[in-house]
């Protein structure tokens, strides 16, 4: 032995954890939705997918690299994965230059001016859809429809959302049953055979990612259960009600993005709060207002609005609902 | 229409007259009556708020000082004299001149010196590696470098030297607020006089080994020979522990312990170089 | 569904490689240095000066006061010097270096290997005996034993709680210990219970060991009020807090002491050091400890006189592998790196474990991401994610707020962490100054 021991306080193992591959894992898992959306949308989700990775990535090298004047951290797969989740958020007809606007508007605004990985209090992804739903309304709602748009991209076949003809429907004074048959069977929800966004359609998909999730230990199950059981229950309570002015609970949760706004988005580790206990609030607090906002707003989904609503509370949540220590218990009671 | 906008004239004056008489009398009521000197005071204070007076900051002194009865018991170490003269003017008092300080690194022992024998991998932080064991060296005294002091320190007086891998205190900046002194977990760091011209002399090292695992571990270590407790003329310096000590009030600067020194443990700082004749080492260590 | 503790807890891989490796008795080394302080408490005054012939087991530095243990000579042979020596972290301590010569043992002490199951001694004259053997909490934390059996007045225990869980990865020690020396724990045990004045006893033992599991349990049957109970794998489950809270559900108040909630807990090696005490006279001056490490040609468990130096046992377990870039005392999670090799076994040493140059350096640090495993790691329910930014901007108020002293320095999150961060590190940093700051306000 030739080298100095080496002296450093313990634990001397470690768990071989890293953020990138916590990152890795999240675009591990989101591989069967992005492979149902090749399928569905073909050239256009691929085309838009790179080029979102692709620009979300660059602009952090360029950022960091040239505003910030510091060591770029592109290896940590986080700008990946905001670029996959930007990308699985808009249309596969979505403009090249509205892509890469919003991935400016993901890393740019939402993430590096608030100080970068870690520091950014609204999902950098959610923040860039909203801001381009706001900013394109028309290019961010015309959804291409599954199978038949394969070959396009600008030039896909266009068509509304379940939720969209949902909302449209009720506007105009009909009830669900006439409604019915022009929005697809439940079974065809969760196989993702509808207009939408081009990583959000397929329930099962997204669900398998969720499995790989758990299984690796990247999330835990409370933010996202807590976010269906909210809604379920909620959307359960109205169509019980009134079933004829109200959609289904599962038809609620197979459509509209909150499959991958609660396994996805609402887990971002950054935005989401820190103990089991403020998760569970986090996760009700999303499923009321995407209730709210669908039956009561004007926007026909309400996943986004939600997420981004109480990451706002974050803070707050992490201030006020406190793990419970050991021993406290006792303590009171004696 | 006209009748709306009189009506929205009239209603806003009204009521900016009548939130200004309450505030009058909110203002009035809890009025704080409050020396007017501490004001002055805190006006020719430097205004750094380091705490180095042991008061929480300029305030805090100002606060203390128009009440104190002894104000030969406080001392800017920031402002120093000037400062301390224009504060006691203000009240009306004189104050009495005292010897500037500086901050003294009492560790000589960079790698050349002192021979790294483990690599310390954990947080940059003094106080933790101390707590977790003596030192990436030999000696379980000396500086561990990983700037503690430099952290405190709120006038950017002290810096870690990159070759000897020790914190240098920068004579033009440093205020002998004490910051470091607190600091520093190996109690190192000295606070004192400045000296004539900036002349001093001190040991630079507080290893309490006895002479052989003390000169084992660092080359330029005191080994407690006492040779220059013997050639002194001064009794300015006291052996205890296998280290020496030179009491900066008893030093006239005369240099004989320098010369005498066997390893280099005394440093001379800020004197013109010497004549010929005396050995390189401690002339390599003096000048910084 | 086996019990465990509820509340955080982690899986490090367990690399028990020396589980197999029976209790060899360590060769005598040619010197020994004994510090005097191997326990929390006053160091021991010293009794002997140098040139003194001493014997083994002679009392050679004597308690200093009640929370403090006797020490006893290792070795027989000649006094050689009373001065500092290194202690693991690299400060000198005071120590007794003994030269060794032969191995005359203490007549008193009984040396034949029988089994001596019948009991005769009183609570007080086990605690007695106890407190002369210099007993210390031999899984590492090192509290004086006789302390913790003198319940104070007004508090009263109902069970004993065995720690044979080891829940920490790499050593065997406690686990060789069960397996070869079942009768002696068992009878060691009841001194135990005879002594707290309890009739039950609970052994909690991690399900990774299931020999040692089915072996008690069948010689319990024999010894009234033992009971053995198998316990799911996880980490910290050797804390005090955690092995109460898995075994009978009760948690111990922050700030209290296991005794609050009537529960006392001993390590196994601790209550067989008290059947040698009690039943053959013999104080505590040789301990088992565990020799590993991923690159170390034998990993072993050796029965080692206290005051070894860490290198006679890494030389008898194959010497010490090229690629050796750390060394450490104790358990991976817990452990100390020591700074010198040639450092004295303590009463305290459980293992010691050699790391290849790979594994000896922590990994880059980078940001938080706010994952929040380390709140979940943590055993005592605080948030290290937090501690660490108070640590860092010196908000040590307000870590005392967030109960920053009821961490125990298990490691889990540093462990955990993605991020690398050294969460333990500043959390350690953290309790320092609250501690200051609590007895500056005392006083």
């Amino acid at each position: 032995m030739d080298s100095k021991l080496v002296v450093s306080p313990s634990p001397h193992v470690h768990s071989g954890e890293s953020t990138s591959r916590l990152m890795f894992n999240v675009v591990l898992a989101l591989m069967p939705a992005f492979a149902v959306s090749l399928y569905y949308f073909g050239i256009g989700a691929l085309f838009v997918t790179l080029l979102s990775v692709l620009s979300c990535v660059l602009f952090e090298y360029l950022i960091q690299k040239f505003i910030l004047k510091v060591q770029p951290t592109i290896t940590d797969g986080s700008a990946i994965v905001t670029g996959l989740l930007l990308a699985f958020n808009v249309p596969s007809n979505l403009p090249w230059y509205i892509v890469v606007i919003g991935s400016l508007f993901a890393i740019g605004v939402a993430k590096m001016s608030f100080g970068g990985l870690g520091s950014n209090p609204f999902n950098p992804a959610l923040a860039a859809r909203v801001f381009m739903l706001i900013s394109f309304p028309v290019q961010m709602t015309s959804w291409p429809l599954p199978i038949e748009s394969r070959l396009k991209y600008i030039d896909a076949v266009t068509g509304p959302t379940p939720l969209a003809i949902l909302k449209e429907g009720l506007k105009k004074g009909d009830t669900i049953s006439q409604i019915a048959d022009q929005i697809p069977s439940h079974l065809q929800l969760f196989m993702g055979v509808m207009g939408g966004s081009l990583g959000e359609i397929s329930a099962l998909a997204l669900l398998i990612g969720f499995a790989w999730l758990l299984y690796k230990k990247v999330i835990t199950w409370h933010i996202p259960i807590s976010i269906f059981t909210t809604i379920f229950i909620f959307t359960g309570i109205l169509w019980l009600v009134n079933p004829e002015k109200n959609a289904d609970p599962i038809f609620h949760l197979l459509t509209g993005g909150v499959m991958i706004g609660a396994i996805y988005m609402a887990t971002d580790y950054v935005t989401s709060p820190m103990h089991p206990k403020g998760m569970i609030l986090f996760g009700i607090g999303i499923g009321l207002l995407t209730v709210i906002i669908r039956v009561w707003g004007a926007y026909p989904e309400g996943v986004s609005f939600a997420i981004l609503i109480m990451n706002a509370f974050v803070p707050l949540i992490n201030r006020y609902v406190k793990p419970k220590r050991f021993g406290e218990e006792v303590k009171r009671n004696g | 229409m006209n009748s709306i906008i009189i009506t929205a004239i009239l209603v806003l004056s009204l009521l900016g007259v009548a939130l200004a008489v309450v505030l009058y009398l909110v203002a009035q009521r809890f009025k704080v009556i409050e020396d007017p000197r501490i004001d002055l005071v805190e006006a020719v204070l430097p205004g750094a708020n380091c705490g180095g007076c042991g008061y929480p900051g300029c305030r805090g002194f100002a606060e203390a000082f128009v009440k104190t009865d002894d104000i030969g018991s406080m001392f800017c170490p920031v402002g120093g004299n000037d400062t301390m003269a224009k504060a006691a003017e203000v009240i009306g008092q004189t104050a009495e001149a005292k010897d500037p300080m500086i901050a003294v690194v009492r560790c000589s022992g960079s790698p050349e010196y002192r021979k790294r024998v483990v690599e310390y991998d954990g947080a940059s932080s003094c106080k933790l590696a101390t707590a977790l064991y003596s030192g990436d060296t030999g000696c379980q005294y000396g500086c561990l470098g990983l700037g503690d002091c430099v952290a405190v320190c709120k006038f950017d007086a002290i810096h870690i030297d990159p070759v000897t891998l020790l914190p240098v205190v920068d004579e033009e900046k440093c205020t002998a607020c004490g910051a470091c002194v607190k600091a520093c977990p190996k109690f190192i760091i000295e606070l004192r006089k400045k000296g004539p011209k900036g002349k001093r002399i001190y040991v630079s090292c507080i290893n309490k080994d006895k002479g052989g695992p003390a000169r084992k571990a660092c080359q330029v270590a005191c080994i407690g020979c006492g040779k220059c407790v013997k050639v002194c003329p001064h009794e300015a310096i006291t052996l205890e522990n296998n280290l020496a000590y030179i009491d900066y009030n008893k030093c006239k600067l005369c240099r004989k312990c320098v010369e005498e020194c066997p390893t280099g443990a005394i440093l001379e700082i800020n004197f013109p170089p010497r004549k010929p004749k005396v050995e390189g080492q401690t002339e390599s260590v003096e000048n910084n | 569904m086996l019990k465990t503790f509820a509340k955080g807890g982690v899986h490090p891989p367990e690399n028990k490689f020396s589980a197999n490796k029976p209790i060899e008795v360590l060769p005598l080394p040619a010197k020994v240095s004994i510090p005097v302080s191997q326990h929390i408490g006053a160091p021991a005054t010293i009794l002997v000066a140098k040139g003194d012939k001493v014997k083994v087991g002679q009392l050679i530095a004597q308690s200093a006061g009640f929370v403090s243990a006797n020490i006893h000579s290792s070795v027989s042979g000649t006094v050689e010097s009373i001065d500092p020596v290194l202690d693991s972290s690299g400060y000198k301590r005071p120590a007794i270096t003994i030269v060794v010569e032969g191995d005359e043992w203490e007549p008193t002490i009984d040396r034949s290997p029988e089994l001596k199951r019948n009991i005769d001694a009183d609570a007080q004259t086990i605690i007695k005996k106890i407190a002369e053997a210099g007993i210390v909490g031999l899984g590492g934390a090192t509290f004086p034993s006789h302390v913790k059996l003198s319940v104070p007045a007004g508090k009263k225990a109902d069970v004993l709680i065995i720690n044979g869980v080891e829940c920490e990865p790499y050593l065997t020690s406690d686990h060789r210990l069960m397996l070869e020396k079942g009768h002696e724990l068992m009878v060691g045990i009841q001194l135990l219970m005879r002594a707290l004045g309890v009739d039950k006893a609970m052994i909690g033992i991690e399900n990774n060991k299931p020999d040692a599991i089915k072996y008690l349990t069948e010689i319990a049957k024999e010894y009234s009020g033992i009971t053995v109970h198998a316990l799911k794998v996880k980490y910290p489950q050797g804390g005090e807090k955690q092995l109460i809270k898995a075994l009978i559900n009760r948690e111990v108040p922050s700030g209290g002491l296991p005794i609050d909630i009537g529960a006392v807990v001993h390590n196994v090696g601790t209550a067989y050091a008290v059947y040698e005490a009690v039943q053959k006279n013999k104080p505590l001056f040789e301990r088992v400890v565990t020799v590993t490490g991923k690159n170390l040609p034998k990993p072993s468990n050796f029965l080692v006189r206290i005051g070894t130096p860490v290198s006679d046992l890494i030389a008898a377990a194959g010497g010490l592998p090229d690629d050796t870039a750390k060394v450490v005392n104790g358990g991976p999670m817990m452990g100390k790196a020591v700074t010198d090799i040639t450092v004295p076994v303590t009463k305290g040493t459980s293992g010691i474990i050699v790391f290849p140059a790979a594994e000896s350096k922590r990994k880059a640090e980078s940001v938080c991401i706010r994952c929040a495993k380390c709140v979940s790691a943590c055993p005592m329910g605080l948030e290290p994610y937090l501690l660490i930014r108070m640590s860092q901007r010196m908000m040590f108020e307000k870590m005392e707020h967030e109960r920053v002293l009821d961490c125990m320095e298990c490691g889990s999150c540093s462990f955990e962490c993605p991020a690398n961060l050294p969460l333990l590190d500043y959390i350690r940093l953290g309790k320092t100054e609250v501690n200051k700051i609590i007895r500056a306000r005392k006083n």
